[in-house]
Formats: structure tokens, C-alpha cells, sequence
């Protein structure tokens, strides 16, 4: 079983071979419940996916292509995209060389508590988002734990957009960890070994050979886990602050376009979010699918 | 013939027997403002008891709380309220618009429905350390303040308007210096929260800001909450009257037929009784009897209303909070 | 397989790097994940134990601890079988828009809470598609039991299904097929094959469900009104709580999510044991 396998889409390309030549007969309907499934499936994702989202993009294109454009290009919009998308990226970084290590320690070290790290790596993707934001705001606030001597030597996180990607980055961390380490089990080191004997340092080895292998698992985790950065909501909220302009994320200005009637607004915002995170999921699945292409042809 | 009234009884009952909720209801839903919540856990369960006395029925007052306007606009998409208890008249009017409330409500109740009344004040750390008298303390460069985003909370709604109109007197309605005095001002905020409870955690629990700007009624809960000692009220020179207008939700109580319970409760809050528990936390209250046994625990200010310095809350809304109005300017010009 | 699962392939790296990356990988774990977890046990303590069991006695939290089961119990059987059938469609047939059902299907994972709470007010609000009708037969959808579970199903909808798509791809079709030759019927060839292949996977699916259904914030804080000891989920009543200055309370209920958190970890890896050895 993959643990809390971030990577859907096709699996394998030995699965792919003998699927291929099973729907090749017959396409496959040799397997019962076609129709069934199928009709469960559609009608599922017909009514509850794809209705609420459709009369979201409906009540977003009734302002029309001018109005609609000056909501989501507003200055207050605007500013919520570059904190949304600056602390994102900057957690996505720290997930990035964090992530690696940490996948890379599980995969490759043997020390004790080994599995019980394995464990805990998906506790961000169990605990509820809202837990996880008033946690990290009671340690990260000037009178916490790590709050209180951050803060003498000036470094504020609670409140400014250093807060933001820390609850992003929490939130977001199994995605990276769990797309990285079934590529680097598969990778036994024996290349590593040929490149050793060719002479090649332990530098040279890592950046020649095993990152050129782990790109395209590294890129689909990085872009899954950029994805939910973006969404996320009820970590950060606790921890950003909320000022306009400064520490207020897209999703918290969607929020409070509702709660100001503005509907059209709030739908037009909602849509910017849709149809980025459906972008980065076509993108996702293709990297997780190019992954899967080189990962069994070294 | 004692049996008339009876018959009357059950002939009214089936008429209005249509309606699925005939019978009395056990509950009924205050709406309310974000920092009312302890205010109203006091006020239900007088209530609670007073009713059982009257009628010898339970009931039961469940209450729901955020930001004002959050809650209106929850009233619209259906929440069913039976009563509101909003901190500004705006919300109340957006419902009475939509055909929710009855369009006079505001006569409904004595003193403009509003049995209460509070004020934007300062709260700072024990001692002042910095010193803060007035709004002009405010916009130095030396002082952080915290109180909850204009667009979401009816609390900073007021905050914002009583420094508007606190510069409007002090530069003689000189627009230019208005405007740098409040982008000065909104330039000084360290948290936006949403509500005006998640703004006092910051200030008090996150211990950010120098100033607190919350209504007065919510200082006076934080230093019963947690310690006279630790945090001091200051009073500025004027301030901006803040109603807390109450309003029986028409549309919702004449379906579940609680009208007449919604209206006992809310007039239960102008009673002596209700209106010592409202002083208790610190409001302002119209009872003259109750006001001067009061007297003591409020500093007299000058208070300014919304109509006087604005001239009402549709201008207001308009000039101000309207998307692009006056205040998304001045954020923006940040 | 998982990485718990296998043991330590490869050569291992010596001298001291091996250490400093292992040191400094366990040190930003601890702040990171351990921290935060600790955290919400000291402050849920801090006033004591007697002060935490008290709050989580209190009627409005019982009342949101059994909400949160009650959609739980709803929603997670729902995204069950919607899950089954789902990775059953994708992973063994090919038809026209295939991949398109695939990214549909997986699209509430990668979208934000807010966005499905802002969608299902803008069909079951009262100004929305459905609203006036809604009103015309006083049903209540929004600002109630109906708007949660609705909410919360759109957020959980593709966690069985991702868990079981890789697994089934990965079976292929092959056991199927020699059961249908066999003779043997729909019903029978999934209960008796298909079933016992995934069924860990399908557990592990549901326990994550279950996990991401107790905790699910944004969606809900739009669409269930905050009426107390009514219509608010646990995590909204931690928030509650959290500013009724009651931070004790606050994080005693946040304990309890943690521990659910925790136990489905356990479970997880127990679940990852039982099926390496199966």
C-alpha cells in the first residue's frame, strides 16, 4: 500500500503495459460494472462537484468582462495574490529542502524512531487546519515559545507574511515528503556506486545523478503542495494578521467580499482561486505522469 | 359561555393551523455582534428564568455570534433568527430592505430600538506606558494599534468614525488634513482581525499593539476577565455614540410562530432587571433609575452621533465603506 | 510499498554528514510538527486537567463533538462508496473523458475550502440557484445539518479515491478477468477478488476521510452559522472558544482533534505493517 500516496493518475508503467493490453481486447468489458460505477461516478461528481462550482462561475460572469476583470484586478485584490502567492512560494521552498532531507533521512538512514518520523510526517495532513493555526500562533506569538526570542532578535512571525508561509509550510509538508520517497526507494544506489567507481565525488554524484532522477517526482510534490499553500485557510487565518494589503490572503478576501454582500465579487475571486488550482492540478498530474514514464527506464 | 373564549382559541389555531408551528416554540435564535457573547449568556439565562416564572414553560434562547454584518447577510441566506442584536443600524436596515424586518422596526422599540449604548474607547497596558490620552496619540509613529477590519466589523466601523470625526473637529473639516490624519491612523494598526473578539486576543492574549480601540462595554469585560491591574481604560475627549439596535426578524418569527416570545425577549431587555445585567458589563443604558446607580463605573465623554457629524448611515456607507470608497483609498494609499 | 515498510536501502553516507543532516532534520521536525502538537497539550493542561475535562463537559462542546460524528457518520460512508466506484471507473475502463472525470474528481483536493463553502451558498443560499424553492417547501439546507455534510462531502471527496486509484491501476484488470471467465458475477467478483486486494488500501482511505471530515474548517465556517451547541463543528467551536477567552477550552477541544489525529496515525501505520505482511 503507498502510504498516504499524494500521486494518483497512472501507476507504474509495467501497470500501464498489461492494462493496455487488456482494454486492447474489448476495451476492457470483460470486467464488470462499467456502467455502474461509472453512473455512481458521474452522478456523484455532477451533483456535488460540479454544480456548486458551475453556479459559482455563473453568479462570477454575471458582472460582465469589464467589471469582472476590474474585481480581480483591483489593488486590494492584487496585493492578496502577492501575499497569497510570496508566502506560498516561500513555504514551498522551505518544504523543498526540508522535504528532500526529511524523505531522504527515511529512505535512506537507519536510526531509532525511525518509523514513528515516517508517522509523523503525515500529521499535518490528519490534524485539523484550524488546530494547527492557534498552535503555531500560541508558539510563534511574540509571548510564545519560539515567539519570545525570535522577537530580541527581531524577527517577527506571527502577524506578517513569515507567519503566513509557516502555517502554509506546516499544512503543506506530507505533499512534497510522500511524492519524493517512493522515487527514492527505487533509486538502490547502485547508480551512485557506478558513478563512484567512474570516480565521481559525492557532489558531483548528487547533483549529476541522483537530482537529475528526483526532478520530476521533486516538481509534481513542489506543485501539489504549492496548490494547497494557495487554498489554505483555516491555519492561516489565526496566524496572518488579516491587514488589507499586508498580511490578507486571497482566500480571507474572498471571505470578506461575502461578508460584505459583494456575492459577484467573492465569486469572481473564487474563480481566480478555481481556476488556478485546476491549472496546477493538469499540471501536477502531468509532471506525476512524466515521473512515472522515467522512473522505471533509468 | 366560559367556553367562548376557548372555542375562540381553537377556531384562531385552526386557522392558523396552516402553518406547521402553531404550537408555542421551545427556542428561539438571538443573532448577535461578535463581542456580545458573554453579555448574552447573562442576559438568556435571566430570561430563561423569568419566562418559566411567567408561564411556567421552559425555553430555551440559543445564541449565535459574529460580526454584525456577517450575521445579517447569514439572516438573508437563511439562518433563522427569531431576534437580532446587532451593534449597528446598518444591519439591521440591509434585512429590513430584503423584507425580514418590519421597515419601521426602529419604532418598534423605544429609543430607536436601541435599549443600550457604547462607545469606542482605548484600551492600553497597565500603567499607559505610552502615554495615550486622545485620537491624536494614535497617528504618533511610537504607537501600534489594534482593533478589527472596518469592512467586516460593525465595532471598528465605529472606531474608524469616531477618529474621523475626532479630525473633522481638530482641522475644522479640512479634508486634505482628515484624510493624512486617518491614513496616519490606519497606517498604525499591527493586526486586522475580522471580528472585534479575535481583535481583542491579539491585543490581549497576543499581547501585540499598544492600543486596543474596542467598545467600552468590551474593556470593561477584559478587565473583569483578566485583571483590573494588567490593562487600563482611557476615555478619549469625544467619542462617537454606538446604538445597539434589537429587532424581531418578522419573516422568520411569523413562520416559526415566536413572534411574541422574540418581542417579550427583547423588551426584557429595556426592564430594570435586563437593564442592570447590560450596566453589569459595562453599557450604557437608558433606564434613568439604573444609569445613576451606575454612574460611577463610566467617565463622562462627549459623545457625537452618526447623524450629526455624517448626517446617517446611508451617507456613511456610501462615502466610506462602499467598495472603492474612502477607505479603501486610504488602506491602498498605504 | 511504503518507506516504513522496507529497510534502508542503498549505501549509507558516512562520517559526520550523515549526522548533521539527520540532526538537523529531527531538530526542524520537532519544531515544526513536535512543537506544535505538544503545545496544544500544555495549553489544554494549564489550567489543569479537572478545568480541560470540565469545558470538554460543557453542554455546547458535547453538542460539537456530536455534530462532528454525526457528519462524520454520513459523510464518510457516502465518500466511500463514491470513492469505490470512482478509482473502479477510472483505473479499470477507458472511455471518452476519462482523464478529465480523473482531474474532476480530484479537484476538491487542490481547491480551496472557501471556495466550495462560497460555491454551495451561492446553490442552497437563500438568494441562490436553489433558494427560492428551497424557502417555497421550508427545507433547510443552509445554516444547518444538510449545508455541513454537503460542505464537508465536496472537501473529503476525493480521499478514497486517491488512496485506491494508484492500488487498482497498479492490480490491473488480470484477477477480474479470471473470476468473470469463471464465471462469477458482478457483486461476486468484487467481494470475493477486487475487495481483498484493496481492502487496506480502502481502510487506510477511510481513516483519512474520517480524519479530514472531523477537522474540516473553512467550508463549514461559511455555511453553518455559528449557532452554539447547534450547528458548530468541533473546529469551529475550538475557534469559538478560542475567543471567548477561554483558551483552556479552546485547546482542550483542539486536544481531542489531535488525539483523533494521532490515533489515525496508529492506525495508518498499523494498517502499513498488517498489509506488508499480507
Amino acid at each position: 500500500m503507498t502510504s498516504l500516496d499524494v500521486s494518483v493518475g497512472e501507476v507504474g508503467a509495467g501497470a500501464r503495459q498489461r492494462s493496455r493490453k487488456i482494454y486492447g481486447r474489448g476495451q476492457g468489458r470483460v470486467v464488470p460494472g462499467f456502467r455502474l460505477s461509472l453512473g455512481v461516478t458521474l452522478l456523484y461528481a455532477a451533483l456535488i462537484i460540479c454544480l456548486p462550482l458551475a453556479t459559482l462561475i455563473v453568479v462570477g460572469a454575471r458582472l460582465g468582462p469589464a467589471e469582472y476583470w476590474a474585481v480581480v484586478s483591483s489593488p486590494r485584490a492584487l496585493a492578496s495574490y502577492r501575499v497569497t502567492l510570496g508566502a506560498a512560494a516561500l513555504a514551498t521552498l522551505f518544504n523543498t529542502i526540508y522535504g528532500f532531507a526529511l524523505a531522504w533521512v527515511l529512505v535512506r538512514h537507519e536510526f531509532p524512531g525511525r518509523r514513528v518520523l515516517d508517522a509523523v510526517v503525515d500529521l499535518p495532513f490528519a490534524l485539523p487546519t484550524a488546530v494547527a493555526g492557534i498552535a503555531l500562533t500560541a508558539l510563534f506569538a511574540r509571548n510564545g515559545w519560539f515567539g519570545e526570542p525570535l522577537s530580541l532578535i527581531g524577527i517577527k512571525v506571527a502577524y506578517t507574511q513569515l507567519g503566513i508561509a509557516l502555517a502554509m509550510a506546516f499544512t503543506s509538508l506530507p505533499f512534497i515528503v510522500r511524492t519524493l520517497q517512493p522515487v527514492m526507494e527505487e533509486l538502490d544506489g547502485e547508480i551512485e556506486e557506478a558513478a563512484r567507481t567512474l570516480g565521481a565525488g559525492n557532489v558531483t554524484i548528487f547533483f549529476r545523478v541522483v537530482l537529475p532522477i528526483l526532478v520530476p517526482a521533486l516538481l509534481a510534490g513542489v506543485s501539489l503542495a504549492f496548490a494547497r499553500c494557495l487554498g489554505e485557510f483555516g491555519a492561516v487565518i489565526f496566524i496572518a494578521g488579516n491587514q488589507p494589503y499586508q498580511t490578507e490572503i486571497t482566500a480571507l478576501l474572498a471571505f470578506i467580499r461575502i461578508e460584505e454582500y459583494e456575492y459577484s465579487a467573492a465569486a469572481a475571486i473564487a474563480t481566480v482561486m478555481l481556476g488556478t488550482a485546476f491549472v496546477l492540478l493538469v499540471v501536477t498530474n502531468a509532471l506525476q505522469a512524466y515521473a512515472r514514464r522515467h522512473e522505471l527506464t533509468p | 359561555m366560559r367556553r367562548l373564549p376557548v372555542f375562540t382559541a381553537a377556531i384562531l389555531f385552526a386557522l392558523s393551523g396552516v402553518s406547521a408551528h402553531a404550537e408555542t416554540p421551545t427556542s428561539i435564535l438571538n443573532a448577535s455582534y461578535d463581542v456580545a457573547r458573554e453579555l448574552y449568556v447573562a442576559i438568556d439565562a435571566a430570561y430563561v428564568a423569568k419566562y418559566a416564572k411567567d408561564t411556567g414553560k421552559t425555553l430555551e434562547v440559543k445564541q449565535s455570534h459574529a460580526g454584525s454584518s456577517k450575521q445579517a447577510r447569514s439572516i438573508l441566506e437563511g439562518l433563522d433568527a427569531d431576534v437580532v442584536t446587532f451593534n449597528q443600524a446598518t444591519d439591521i436596515q440591509v434585512l429590513a430592505d430584503k423584507g425580514f424586518v418590519a421597515a419601521d422596526w426602529a419604532e418598534k422599540f423605544p429609543n430607536g430600538a436601541s435599549p443600550y449604548y457604547s462607545l469606542p474607547v482605548f484600551l492600553v497596558r497597565a500603567g499607559n506606558p505610552k502615554g495615550i490620552k486622545d485620537w491624536s496619540d494614535l497617528v504618533r509613529d511610537d504607537v501600534k494599534l489594534v482593533f478589527p477590519n472596518p469592512k467586516t466589523s460593525g465595532n471598528a466601523r465605529y472606531t474608524y468614525l469616531a477618529a474621523t470625526a475626532y479630525a473633522k473637529e481638530a482641522f475644522g473639516n479640512d479634508e486634505a488634513k482628515v484624510d493624512a490624519f486617518i491614513k496616519k491612523f490606519l497606517a498604525n494598526v499591527a493586526v486586522f482581525d475580522t471580528g472585534g473578539r479575535a481583535a481583542t486576543t491579539t491585543f490581549v492574549e497576543r499581547e501585540i499593539g499598544d492600543v486596543l480601540i474596542t467598545f467600552e462595554t468590551e474593556t470593561t469585560g477584559i478587565r473583569k476577565e483578566f485583571g483590573v491591574d494588567k490593562f487600563d481604560t482611557v476615555v478619549p475627549s469625544v467619542s462617537l455614540l454606538a446604538d445597539f439596535p434589537v429587532a424581531v426578524v418578522d419573516k422568520v418569527a411569523d413562520k416559526r410562530g415566536s413572534k411574541e416570545i422574540a418581542t417579550d425577549y427583547l423588551n426584557f431587555l429595556y426592564s430594570p432587571e435586563g437593564q442592570t445585567i447590560l450596566a453589569e458589563f459595562g453599557n450604557r443604558v437608558r433606564d434613568k433609575a439604573v444609569a445613576e446607580k451606575y454612574a460611577g463605573s463610566f467617565q463622562p465623554v462627549r459623545l457625537v452621533t452618526i447623524e450629526d457629524v455624517f448626517g446617517g448611515w446611508p451617507t456613511v456607507n456610501k462615502k466610506y465603506f462602499g467598495s472603492d470608497g474612502l477607505l479603501d483609498q486610504q488602506l491602498a494609499g498605504q | 510499498m511504503s518507506a516504513a515498510s522496507g529497510t534502508s536501502r542503498g549505501q549509507p553516507q558516512r562520517g559526520w554528514s550523515r549526522y548533521v543532516l539527520l540532526g538537523s532534520v529531527l531538530l526542524v521536525t520537532a519544531i515544526v510538527i513536535g512543537a506544535p502538537i505538544l503545545a496544544v497539550f500544555i495549553q489544554a493542561l494549564s489550567q489543569g486537567l479537572a478545568i480541560a475535562l470540565e469545558s470538554l463537559a460543557h453542554p455546547d462542546t458535547r453538542a460539537a463533538i456530536w455534530l462532528s460524528v454525526v457528519v462524520a457518520i454520513v459523510v464518510v460512508p457516502v465518500n466511500t462508496l463514491f470513492g469505490i466506484a470512482a478509482a473502479w471507473s477510472i483505473a479499470k475502463f477507458r472511455f471518452p473523458g476519462r482523464k478529465l472525470l480523473l482531474a474532476i474528481v480530484e479537484l476538491p483536493f487542490s481547491v480551496s475550502p472557501i471556495v466550495a463553502g462560497i460555491s454551495y451558498l451561492f446553490v442552497y443560499g437563500g438568494q441562490g440557484l436553489f433558494g427560492p424553492f428551497l424557502e417555497a417547501h421550508d427545507l433547510k439546507i443552509m445554516f444547518a445539518l444538510p449545508g455541513i455534510i454537503l460542505a464537508t462531502t465536496f472537501v473529503t471527496a476525493p480521499f478514497v479515491a486517491r488512496e485506491l486509484l494508484p492500488l487498482m491501476q497498479l492490480q490491473g484488470n488480470s484477477d477480474e478477468e479470471v473470476a468473470a471467465t469463471l464465471g462469477a458475477h458482478g457483486w461476486q467478483t468484487f467481494f470475493r477478488v477486487t475487495l481483498p486486494n484493496i481492502r487496506w488500501g480502502l481502510l487506510y482511505g477511510v481513516v483519512l476521510c474520517n480524519a479530514r471530515v472531523l477537522g474540516e474548517f473553512g467550508a463549514v465556517s461559511i455555511v453553518s452559522g455559528n449557532i452554539r451547541g447547534e450547528t458548530n463543528t468541533l473546529p469551529l467551536h475550538v475557534e469559538m472558544l478560542y475567543h471567548d477567552y477561554n483558551a483552556a477550552g479552546a485547546f482542550a477541544a483542539a486536544a481531542v482533534l489531535t488525539l483523533v489525529a494521532l490515533v489515525t496515525l496508529l492506525v495508518k501505520t498499523l494498517l502499513e505493517r498488517v498489509s506488508s505482511h499480507a
